[in-house]
């Protein structure tokens, strides 16, 4: 075995005969382009347009839940659209759970670019901090279907639920398919509780109020009705300043 | 002599993953076939959740990258490592276990993702326990080949072995990071990653898959196979060691072009691009060395069915790498990104480069594994026609519809506002989605009659008695 294997003449050589050295420097010069591309991203402070912008995410008072259900059976609203950047309530976090499920983000995208086009299409470019309680995030990579990354209150409730029922009867040209059992299915307010904790362990703020109150919120509304509040939300959590330069 | 290294080399794990990858290509591309039909004729949901777009897709690209191009780099792997350092299998036991663990993934892929368990990170859907199972069976994979490196006859390690090397390692890196998330139910979790760092790492991922994953590894197979079937030696010694590196240390950084003008910031996707366009060279460097193996000899591509299929494989690959850096040139992501093209410029890669170079592989395994001629010259004529034919239809289809796409989202009216509404967009696409549904299904046919021409093949072998006497054989040292 070793016995009929020639001294290396070079650095080359010796790779091509050690397998060990070979995997090394492969493993050393795999690991570069990595490094450098994202380890930065979390650490610095230009990565993230709130450093310069704070007014971007939502700063909460206290412990009180984003949103809850009073004594009356009404919910109450901590929060209102243009406030900032928020986690997601219980409802819109099982409409992101459909979302995902159903693979939407293979259709459509949900980031903005800054072309004179999208902007006229869709709205404002995308920010960085917009997603960042997104886990995983929802950019997506092709438009077979328009991008909603701004979709939220551009179209009714009811649109909403016909189109997903079914999308041909309101846009005719449509290649979506639909979502019928959508309707049929009910949330469980405990299983989002559980999504709720692991995504507050990797990071999204949620406080206890926010988690204990997700089945009152969530118990008796449908995947549907949940779906549509997550899409009635997407965009509508920052409110934009056209004279403000958020990424140069 | 083929008698006799069926009893030196563990020629069977060979052969069950072989069998496996030509079943694999046929489920992929039919599954393909059928999502495509989808975008063309969306009746074809049936209103059912199983079979819907956005559940079905992820089982397509699975089956095709990982049952697919997974049995066929396992196989291939595992062969060249023993021809190339002229010992058996380090442990004939592991493979086996690399074998049955890597079905189960692909089992259980189909049995999860048409009910929507996902973690929705594309290329890398499935949910986390299975990815420890994918991260325990590939590096079970991995041992097994350096250890049987580590034993080898031969004094220097085989170029090909480098590649498979390569792919193994930034493969575990991959996966690993990119999997990273919090389970909150058996098949529910979310990345521990989000927004931009989860997009980067994502793509980081997602186009090192194709990297090296689609890249390296038959980059491998081609440093093998190439030079065998033509009888000659690799054109270039030096070529190979210069473009291994530049492609290991390039390749990385590539990932950054697909979120061009995104949130991403600019430098991250800017330096994406810069790379991207330089690893023309690298690409072509393989690309070249590969068809000039072939200098003096191109008349065996008239007789030499596999050649044919090796050497198209070869000038696909030239194509979409150079299709690929200038995608990622700033001005053209600009029309390109989110449009049909890309999906072109993946399937110029994965139809005409992978496929074509696994194809004339297996083809090759084939008559080395069971001891025999293939059944039908003719078929495999017939199916490199289909092959070629059905790809070449799938890109044109895909370049003019996402070019018009890109066009028609950004063109102006006199008056200066947008001329069309998306879905005139959508419903111009029609006719391509069409033709893009019509050329995967060429490409089926060619498949299908690869199965039929493989499993005739394996019949022919067992009734001739040809394997059973290569196995009864016993081994000249």
């Amino acid at each position: 075995m070793s016995e009929n294997r020639p001294k290396p003449k070079g650095f080359q050589e010796w790779m091509e005969i050690n397998i060990w050295g070979l995997l090394i420097v492969v493993g050393l010069v795999l690991s570069v382009g990595g490094l450098v591309e994202i380890v930065p991203l979390f650490f610095m402070k230009n990565t993230m347009e709130y450093n310069k912008f704070p007014e971007i995410v939502w700063e909460k008072s206290g412990q009180e839940a984003i949103v809850s259900v009073g004594q009356d059976g009404k919910e109450q609203w901590n929060w209102k659209p243009g406030d900032g950047v928020r986690p997601l309530t219980a409802v819109e976090l099982a409409g992101r759970d459909v979302y995902q499920r159903e693979g939407c983000y293979l259709c459509h995208s949900q980031m903005i670019r800054p072309f004179r086009d999208e902007k006229e299409r869709y709205g404002h470019y995308s920010l960085a901090s917009e997603s960042m309680f997104d886990h995983p995030f929802q950019w997506g990579s092709k438009r077979t279907g328009p991008d909603l990354a701004r979709v939220g209150g551009k179209y009714s409730d009811d649109w909403q639920r016909q189109h997903l029922h079914d999308p041909r009867s309101v846009v005719p040209e449509s290649v979506m398919p639909g979502y019928p059992w959508l309707e049929e299915s009910y949330l469980n307010g405990k299983t989002l509780q559980r999504h709720m904790g692991g995504l507050r362990v990797v990071g999204v703020p949620y406080t206890d109020a926010d988690i204990a109150a997700a089945p009152a919120l969530a118990d008796g509304k449908t995947e549907l009705d949940a779906l549509v509040s997550y899409l009635q939300v997407l965009g509508t959590m920052v409110a934009l300043d056209e004279s403000k330069a958020y990424r140069e | 002599m083929q008698s006799s290294l069926e009893q030196k080399y563990d020629f069977e794990i060979v052969r069950w993953f072989t069998i496996m990858a030509v079943v694999y290509l046929v489920v992929g591309a039919t599954v393909g076939v059928y999502i495509a039909s989808e975008l063309a004729w969306p009746f074809l949901n049936f209103d059912s959740p199983y079979i819907s777009f956005g559940r079905l897709r992820p089982v397509h690209t699975n089956a095709v990258i990982f049952a697919f191009g997974g049995c066929t780099l396992m196989a291939t792997a595992f062969y060249t490592v023993q021809r190339t350092c002229g010992v058996r299998l380090w442990s004939e036991k592991m493979a086996r276990f690399t074998f049955w663990g890597w079905n189960a993934v692909i089992v259980l892929a189909v049995l999860t993702l048409p009910f929507g368990l996902t973690q929705s990170k594309e290329y890398a859907e499935l949910e986390w326990p299975i990815d420890i199972l994918i991260a325990v069976v590939w590096l079970s994979f991995t041992i097994n080949f350096l250890m049987t490196i580590s034993i080898r006859k031969t004094s220097h390690i085989y170029v090909s072995n480098w590649f498979f090397l390569g792919m193994m390692v930034m493969i575990v890196y991959l996966h690993v990071v990119n999997s990273l998330a919090i389970p909150v139910g058996l098949f529910k979790s979310y990345s521990i990653f989000s927004g931009v760092q989860d997009a980067m790492i994502q793509w980081w991922w997602g186009h090192n898959a194709v990297g090296f994953y689609l890249t390296a590894g038959f980059l491998g197979i081609m440093y093998y196979f190439v030079p065998k079937q033509a009888g000659r030696p690799i054109y270039s010694y030096r070529l190979s060691v210069i473009h291994f590196w530049a492609l290991m240390f390039g390749y990385v950084w590539l990932g950054a072009h697909h979120l061009q003008y995104t949130a991403l910031p600019d430098w991250t996707g800017s330096l994406g691009a810069a790379v991207s366009i330089a690893m023309i060279i690298p690409s072509w460097g393989g690309a070249v060395n590969g068809m000039m193996t072939l200098s003096g000899a191109w008349d065996r591509l008239r007789t030499d069915y596999v050649l044919r299929f090796l050497i198209i494989a070869l000038a696909f690959y030239a194509m979409s790498t150079f299709e690929g850096p200038v995608m990622a040139l700033k001005t053209v992501n600009a029309l390109s990104h989110y449009t049909d093209w890309t999906i072109g410029h993946v399937h110029s890669g994965a139809l005409g480069w992978v496929a074509g170079i696994s194809i004339g592989a297996i083809y090759h395994l084939m008559t080395r594994l069971y001891h025999t001629e293939m059944f039908s010259i003719r078929l495999i004529n017939f199916h490199f026609w289909t092959a070629t034919i059905g790809t070449v239809i799938y890109i044109v289809a895909m370049w003019v519809s996402g070019i018009m796409q890109g066009l028609m989202w950004r063109a102006y009216d006199e008056y200066g506002t947008l001329a069309y509404t998306f879905v005139e967009s959508v419903d111009a696409m029609h006719p391509y989605y069409a033709m893009r549904a019509i050329g995967g299904m060429t490409f089926l046919l060619g498949a299908v009659v690869m199965l039929f021409n493989v499993l005739m093949t394996v019949r022919k072998s067992v009734v001739s008695g040809s394997l059973a006497k290569a196995r009864a054989v016993p081994a000249v040292a």
